[in-house]
Parts: structure tokens; sequence; C-alpha cells
């Protein structure tokens, strides 16, 4: 008999058990958005894969809630650096990709992973460096300045240390040009070629946290250096050289490819990027904690950042 | 030193006034690796209890094999998981990376040795006299499992304990298959305090992340309490 009533127990508790785990269940399938939404009208949910740069400084903190309100849409950010948002976007995992590599970007274009790139921001890469610049390349062009870290680097001058972001990120990318227009073969005379040339494989902001213990020199675009620039003792000492310019663009992956992205809101997102409004809120985006912007509309200089005007301008249809 | 203290008592404000971004992150933190703990316990219990009153050839090894697998990298169950459900894996369709889901599908399979494990080591630490005296009492095959499960029902609670603070302190495999997104609404966000304390540290803001570190040791605390008062009950 007691094992009888002991089993009813037992089931009993298991039926209790059961009926969690559904509830749990219903509650982790609510966050797919695949089951009911709370709100009236389904809300459409958007998949970014973005460049730390943009996420870092809080722009997309900024832009967001705008987007979010005006096309009744969830944006869902994974910041993670060119390199991986491209490998996203290569996957499918993502729905628009929000980069700063123009070769890779012609590239993967071209391979027809992404497709209505749009230019909706620039900004200047910036050598940031200890106050006391050990390799002595204040005001230098960058080709030069990286030139002098490497010598001091190589000749053993311990106190020279340049931190890479490593990590394929588009400012690894910049840096990896740089020092090809100095005459360097990267992979061989940078890469791997001694203690004064360290990477970090990480995001722009920890890197600049990096090269600031380790009073280093860092290749960083402008935006976050601001942004962080709070924090750190790292001081700009060289930020003029046409290499060092930095383009910001958008684009969906291709629908054709992946049939089932959320092609509409992608486009939504595209569009709000290079809207009259946006591009406002963009340039004036961190003047008043900053004293500068941290970006640039692209919209009127395209000729000057070298794109042409409907990649600017026109819409994605 | 200046940086340490402040943080802590930033850290502190955040917690004594509910700021609403600890508390989402921290229940969110709660919610996914419970409910992990849950699958694993469902799965665990029942497939420990088959290998340890099993006899198969191989068994020995395979204990050994789940005993090593205590020790799974994190970010290896991250990268397996991350392809299987990657749009262009196997389990594409479903569409489940970068959501909580799959946060709670590879904390599952993160925490499933240990607790099959632990649950093993519980049920083949029953006194032998219990296990006799059920036998020659004549007790089905059913109830002999089920007094045996009751007998060891401490030692498996300490198992669903310490997978559930495996799962809550893993940073690895939320990373990967989470993506640490900080949505507008709560259940998309995949924001979990290991995660947010990793990225807060890496933007510099020391207090947040101290505060986040003070709320995961609470609740390690008092899962750990409750665990304690359960067993003294």
């Amino acid at each position: 008999m007691y094992y009888d009533i002991y089993l009813i127990a037992m089931y009993k508790r298991t039926i209790f058990a059961v009926a969690a785990v559904m509830v749990a269940l219903m509650l982790i399938c609510g966050c797919t958005g695949t089951t009911t939404d709370p709100t009236p009208a389904e809300k459409q949910q958007l998949r970014i894969a973005t460049t730390t740069s943009l996420y870092d400084t809080k722009l997309l903190d900024h832009l967001t809630p705008i987007f979010e309100e005006k096309y009744n849409a969830e944006v869902l950010i994974v910041s993670a650096g060119t390199g991986k948002a491209l490998e996203y976007g290569q996957r499918g995992d993502v729905d628009v990709m929000m980069v700063h590599d123009r070769a890779r970007e012609d590239t993967f274009l071209a391979d027809g992973y992404g497709t209505d790139r749009r230019v909706f921001a620039y900004n200047y890469f910036v050598l940031v460096g200890p106050e006391s610049d050990p390799a002595g390349v204040k005001g230098m062009q960058p080709e030069a300045a990286f030139t002098a870290i490497r010598e001091n680097g190589m000749a053993g001058n311990a106190s020279v240390i340049f931190v890479s972001r490593g990590d394929a990120s588009g400012t690894h990318s910049k840096e990896q040009a740089i020092w090809k227009a100095a005459g360097f073969n990267y992979s061989t005379e940078v890469k791997g070629s001694g203690d004064w040339y360290q990477e970090a494989g990480t995001g722009m902001g920890a890197t600049l946290e990096m090269a600031n213990e380790k009073e280093a020199y860092t290749l960083s675009d402008i935006g976050t250096y601001l942004a962080y620039k709070g924090d750190l003792d790292l001081v700009t000492l060289v930020d003029e050289g046409d290499i060092l310019l930095n383009v910001y663009s958008a684009m969906q992956i291709n629908p054709e490819k992946f049939p089932d992205t959320n092609s509409t809101v992608a486009k939504d997102w595209v569009n709000f990027l290079i809207s009259e409004d946006i591009q406002k809120e963009i340039a004036s985006f961190g003047v008043d904690q900053y004293g500068q912007p941290l970006f640039y509309a692209a919209q009127n200089d395209w000729e000057k950042i070298g794109v042409n005007e409907a990649e600017v301008k026109d819409p994605v249809a | 030193m200046y940086e340490i203290i402040e943080g802590f008592l930033e850290a502190f404000r955040l917690i004594i006034t509910f700021d609403p971004d600890v508390i989402a992150i921290a229940a969110r933190s709660i919610v996914i690796s419970l409910t992990a703990t849950i699958f694993a316990t469902l799965i665990a219990v029942p497939l420990g209890a088959a290998i340890n009153f099993g006899t198969f050839p191989g068994k020995k090894n395979l204990v050994n094999l789940i005993q090593t697998l205590y020790s799974l990298p994190t970010v290896i169950v991250g990268l397996l998981i991350f392809l299987l459900i990657s749009r262009v894996g196997p389990f594409g369709f479903l569409r489940l990376l970068f959501t909580p889901t799959a946060m709670v599908i590879a904390q599952t399979v993160l925490i499933l040795p240990i607790m099959t494990g632990l649950t093993i080591s519980a049920l083949s630490g029953v006194d032998p006299v219990i296990r006799d005296t059920l036998r020659s009492l004549g007790a089905t095959r059913l109830q002999f499992l089920v007094n045996i499960l009751k007998e060891a029902r401490f030692a498996i609670l300490a198992a669903v304990a310490v997978g559930f603070g495996r799962a809550i302190s893993e940073v690895g495999a939320a990373i990967l298959v989470g993506g640490n997104i900080a949505a507008s609404s709560f259940a998309s966000s995949t924001r979990v305090l290991t995660t947010a304390i990793s990225l807060e540290t890496s933007m510099g803001n020391i207090s947040q992340s101290i505060a986040l570190g003070i709320v995961l040791l609470i609740i390690a605390l008092g899962v750990n309490l409750a665990i304690t008062t359960v067993q003294h009950r």
C-alpha cells in the first residue's frame, strides 16, 4: 500500500515538474518571437551585427529607440567588429551589417551575400599613445609614425609597444593598410616580429583600455577614443593623413540568399540611417558631451569621402 | 585603490536602489540558468540512474568519460551549439542563434555531464543495506528506483545546485550563442550577469561590473542557503 500512495505522490510531483517546465518553455519561446507577443501589433525584429565603434560610443543606443518607436520594431544588436559582423552576415544570422571596411564590403557584395550598401557616417582614425611618446611620432604622417614605432620596437626599446586590435575588424584592416603603405609586409615584418607588437583580439574600447594599461600606442577611430578619453591617459599623436579616413556603411544580407530574412525592416533601417533627420542626429551626437562630434554625416560629403552620390542619398527600394 | 572603493560604493547604490538594468540582467540570468538546470535535471537523473543500475559493457569507461566532461570548456560548448543553430547549420531553420533559448540549450549541454556524474555518485553512495532490504522485500523495479532516489535525494539536490552554479557563472557559451544583446524587451535580450560584467569592464564601467558581480555572488549564496536549509529540515 505504501508504495501505491508514494507512487501517486511521485506522479503528482512529476506532473507538476512537467507543468513547470512547460511554463518555462513558453516563457522562453516568447523570447524568440515565434509565439504570441504581448504588444497588440506584432513587433518586427531586426538583427544587426555592428562594428564595435558604433556600439561602444553609444551612438546605436541613441538611434535605436527612435527607430523602434517609428517602425514598431525591436532592434537586437550584436556588437562584434567588422570581420565577425560580415561572418554573421555570410552565415545568415543577422539582417543588417554595420561595418567600416570598404575593401571587404566590396568582396562581400560581389560574392552576393550583401546588397544595397549605403554610407551613413564617417570620421577619422587617430594614432593614440602615451604622452611621453617614446617613439617620438607626434605630428608625423601615419606611415612615418608607424615606421618609427616599428624601428624603435625592433631595436629593443622596451617602452615602445603597439597594441593591435588583432581581431580582423575594420580598424585592424586599416592598421594593416597603413603598415602596407609604410612599405612593410604585415604578416612577415609586423605581426609576430617582436614583443613590441601585441594583438589584443578584442573590441575598440577594450583595446584602448589595454593600450592605456600598457602605456602603448594603438590605432583607434576618433569616436571611440573620444568616448573613452575621460578614463584614459592616452593622447592623440597622429590625426592627419588621407589614409586615416574611416567610412561607415550599412547593408542588408541578400534576401535572395536567405529568403526568410526580415528584408522589409532591414531596408527601413538602412533608409532610416540615411534620412535627413538621422543624418543630423549622427552629426550632432556627442557634441554636448565631448565638445566635438564623434561622427560626421556622410550625406553632403560624399565627394570628400570618395563614394558615389547614390550611396549616401538614394533610399533602398 | 580609489577606483575599487568608489566602484563598491556605486555598486551598493545600484543594488540598494534596485537599479532596473541590474535587476533585469539578474532576473534574466536566473530564468535562463534555472530553465537549463530543470531540463538538465530531467535528463541527468534518469540517465544517471540508468547508468548506475544498468549492467553493460564499457560502463566504467562511460563513467570515466562523463567525469572527464565535468570540465567541458564552456567556449567549446558555445562553439558547438553555434555551429548547430547558425542559419547555415543543420538547425538553422529554427532561427535560434542570439536568443535566450540558444543560451538555455548551451547551458543544458554544458551541465549535463556533471549532473549525470554526480547523480551516479549519489545513487552509488546509497547504503547497500537499503538496496539489499528493498530487493529482499520483493520490491518491483520501479519501487526500487523510487526508494533509492528518495534515499539519495539530498545528494541529487546538491548535484542540481552544482549544475545551476556552473550554468549561471559561465560566460563563454553565453556570449557566443547569446550575443550579449541588450534589447528593449526583457525576453529578446541575451545580456546576463557574466556577459554584462565582461562588457562593462571592457568599457571601463567598473562600478556597474562590481554591482553585477555582487549580485552574482548573492544569487550563488542564496542557492546554497536554500539547499542547506532543505537538507537540514
